[in-house]
């Protein structure tokens, strides 16, 4: 994690050339409010300027629990040219791309259509921010990849936005956040688990979101904190309702990312899963096999926020019981919380573990060359 | 497997209410009136149905009635069976999903005589959790005064999933008064209700339910020490009960790096999160959710960096393991004296 102000901090790095890696998790920022409105009917950005976007929380803007920095990213990362942090390509490659020599960034744009009551405007704005990711970013950066963002509390039409994409070199996942209305496993998610399917995408499940429902099982709780170290939490519940509803079992070939919301909780929550499995699995027949199998083979987890014990190598036991080809390297730039890639590993990695963590795993499941 | 040893603690044991009817000689007349005029059910919680596989082990369901209502059998069942020394007994009746908190205080109040008089007094090694009205602070500190009286009353219980996260300050005065009293909070897998059962709302199945537990116990742990509980209340003692335990490790991992983030929006929390876990809080052994395996074993209690968080459990009468097979396999015999024993004389004052 990095609050401090660092300037330069990566172009003063002593080696002249890195091992290449990949960004699985990288958060591009508009500049302005109106830099989507070319990708808008104009029905929509009158709508946007009278009432703004109506999410499932109270907050006209920003979020109910204040970030530990503005926007929750790096100070040292505003682009020189203005703008909020994560607003510039020029920026961003100066900063991130060239001095980690990141050879596959993957794009996950966050406050986009995603958690809005209006689900018309929700369609409207994740295609926006569709065609605004090709534009601004992958068009003009061959090693940014983007992620397709869909009205995620309405099925059908986020199904025919992915159907629409499928194909598109520009993109390589579908993307959700983790606090829905519903628990993701329910029905009224499938559609977007069958169209990403169908298109080879695996779908990637960002922390963040909002869907109404507290943000804890026992209420709302008061702190910034609460809400960050809960996104694990979160997920755990998410995967768990994948799981037990049968997604897995009805999609075999659909593949799920666990992004930002750490993956320590991913062997626990396996083994509790097949332990209560064996004695209520008459409740879930859909459920044909054991939880940690679906699991093992159709979940992979980005990294950052990395768990940090105090005796690092004590992560080596929970990452063997994961499995080292399901972890994908993420910074999260140019969010605060950002992990700086030369410093995640501790000591004792073996070369090819630690080709596949960096960047292996990466590429094989997002089908680059 | 590890081998028991006679004279230990069960942290966890279900003593069941028969039926709602049960407790109206513990309830003053307008209550008992309340009850029969209005035609009120038995309060059944969705967190245990009553057939559900895990509410009772099959060789310890009765042939009628609820599991864990007999005392006869849970002597046959655990008491003498595992050599106990005493058991600690933790009452699941859906008193807390009643929004009313005048009628959840009369149930609460019922229910602790209840259990004094049809427990309690009927077999010297049990003893018991005072159960509170949480949604009236006042009501529950009454409670807690009232029923600390009787020593045999070790702890007070909560749910996991309450009508706000635990740690949150209104509920503090329940917190001044267990620490002043000698009591540790319990706080036992299950809902009210009164809020979705997951952070990412409500799940369709029971197993759902079940196995969300270890997640809302992770989101009170933040709750509880974030706001600062065991720096105003440093001796008060929490125990996880029907946690799960494997999923401690990595979770801490998780909020000691936040906490070094963004201290500054908690100055309060004087030290770091894995400290206050190893002084204030215990998890009981039951559900064991590892792998049967001793090398994984091995690793999940070295990741603890402590061999006093954990106190024995059965869970009785869920069903969590088969035979006497209450302990992993893979246990040291110090360690399986630290958790039948040792850890919990530890943390229950009042368990003599």
């Amino acid at each position: 994690m990095n609050i401090q102000f660092r300037e330069s901090s990566e172009a003063a790095s002593p080696l002249a050339v890195k091992t290449a890696i990949a960004d699985c998790d990288i958060h591009p920022a508009r500049a302005t409010r109106a830099e989507l409105y070319p990708y808008l009917a104009k029905r929509w950005q009158h709508h946007l300027e009278v009432y703004g976007v109506h999410a499932y929380q109270g907050m006209m803007e920003g979020p109910p629990y204040p970030k530990a920095q503005p926007n929750a990213s790096r100070r040292d990362a505003y682009p020189p040219e203005g703008g909020p942090q994560g607003s510039s390509l020029s920026f961003m490659q100066k900063q991130l791309l060239d001095p980690h020599n990141v050879q596959l960034g993957v794009l996950n744009p966050l406050n986009t259509g995603q958690g809005i009551r209006n689900h018309e405007l929700s369609a409207a704005l994740c295609s926006a921010i569709n065609d605004w990711q090709i534009d601004k970013w992958t068009s003009k950066d061959k090693r940014l990849k983007a992620s397709i963002v869909v009205g995620n509390e309405d099925g059908l039409s986020a199904a025919a936005e992915i159907r629409e994409r499928a194909g598109d070199k520009n993109f390589v996942q579908v993307l959700l956040l983790s606090r829905n209305v519903e628990p993701l496993g329910q029905r009224r998610y499938w559609p977007i688990y069958q169209a990403a399917e169908e298109a080879g995408l695996p779908v990637g499940v960002h922390a963040f979101g909002f869907g109404g429902n507290p943000i804890t099982p026992s209420g709302w709780p008061s702190y910034y904190i609460e809400e960050m170290v809960g996104h694990s939490q979160c997920q755990q519940s998410a995967l768990a309702s994948l799981v037990l509803e049968g997604v897995f079992e009805r999609f075999p070939k659909l593949k799920m990312v666990m992004i930002e919301a750490g993956f320590g909780w991913a062997p626990s929550l396996a083994w509790r899963l097949d332990k209560v499995w064996q004695r209520l699995r008459s409740e879930v027949p859909h459920v044909k096999r054991p939880p940690s199998e679906y699991i093992r083979e159709q979940v992979w987890w980005t990294t950052q926020p990395m768990e940090d014990p105090e005796r690092r190598e004590d992560l080596f036991d929970v990452i063997k019981w994961i499995g080292w080809d399901r972890l994908l390297f993420a910074t999260d730039y140019p969010h605060w919380d950002y992990d700086e890639p030369s410093r995640v590993l501790p000591a004792g990695v073996s070369d090819d573990n630690r080709e596949a963590f960096y960047l292996g795993n990466a590429k094989k499941l997002y089908g680059i060359a | 497997m590890a081998s028991l040893i006679a004279g230990g603690v069960d942290c966890d044991v279900h003593p069941a209410v028969p039926h709602l009817t049960s407790l109206l000689p513990y309830l003053n007349d307008y209550w008992r009136d309340q009850v029969t005029t209005r035609g009120m059910v038995d309060l059944i919680s969705q967190s245990y149905p009553q057939n559900s596989p895990i509410t009772a082990r099959p060789d310890w369901r009765p042939g009628s009635g609820k599991p864990g209502e007999s005392l006869a059998d849970m002597q046959r069942h655990v008491l003498d069976p595992f050599q106990l020394s005493h058991a600690i007994c933790n009452p699941l009746y859906g008193v807390q999903m009643v929004f009313s908190e005048d009628l959840q205080a009369a149930f609460c109040r019922a229910l602790n005589e209840w259990l004094t008089k049809e427990w309690l007094d009927r077999d010297q090694r049990l003893r018991g959790s005072i159960v509170i009205p949480t949604q009236s602070v006042e009501k529950a500190v009454a409670e807690i005064e009232r029923c600390a009286a009787d020593r045999r009353f070790v702890q007070v219980l909560m749910l996991v999933m309450a009508d706000t996260p635990l740690g949150k300050r209104a509920l503090w005065p329940i917190y001044e008064a267990a620490e002043r009293l000698d009591l540790p909070i319990g706080i036992h897998a299950g809902s009210a209700y009164h809020n979705p059962p997951t952070a990412v709302g409500w799940g369709s199945y029971h197993i759902e339910d079940y196995a969300g537990q270890a997640q809302a116990f992770q989101t009170q742990l933040t709750s509880l020490i974030v706001e600062g509980v065991f720096a105003k209340y440093p001796r008060l003692k929490m125990v996880m009960l029907e946690s799960g335990v494997s999923w401690i490790s990595p979770f801490l991992w998780r909020l000691h790096k936040f906490w070094r983030g963004v201290r500054m929006e908690t100055p309060w929390v004087d030290r770091a999160p894995l400290e206050i876990v190893r002084s204030n809080i215990r998890f009981s052994l039951q559900p064991f959710d590892a792998p049967p395996d001793e090398a994984t074993l091995i690793r999940l209690f070295d990741h603890m960096q402590s061999d006093e968080l954990v106190l024995f459990s059965t869970d009785y009468p869920h069903w969590q393991f088969d035979g006497q097979e209450a302990l992993p396999a893979g246990l040291t015999p110090d360690l399986v004296r630290k958790i039948m024993i040792d850890n919990p004389h530890a943390t229950y004052p009042r368990l003599t």
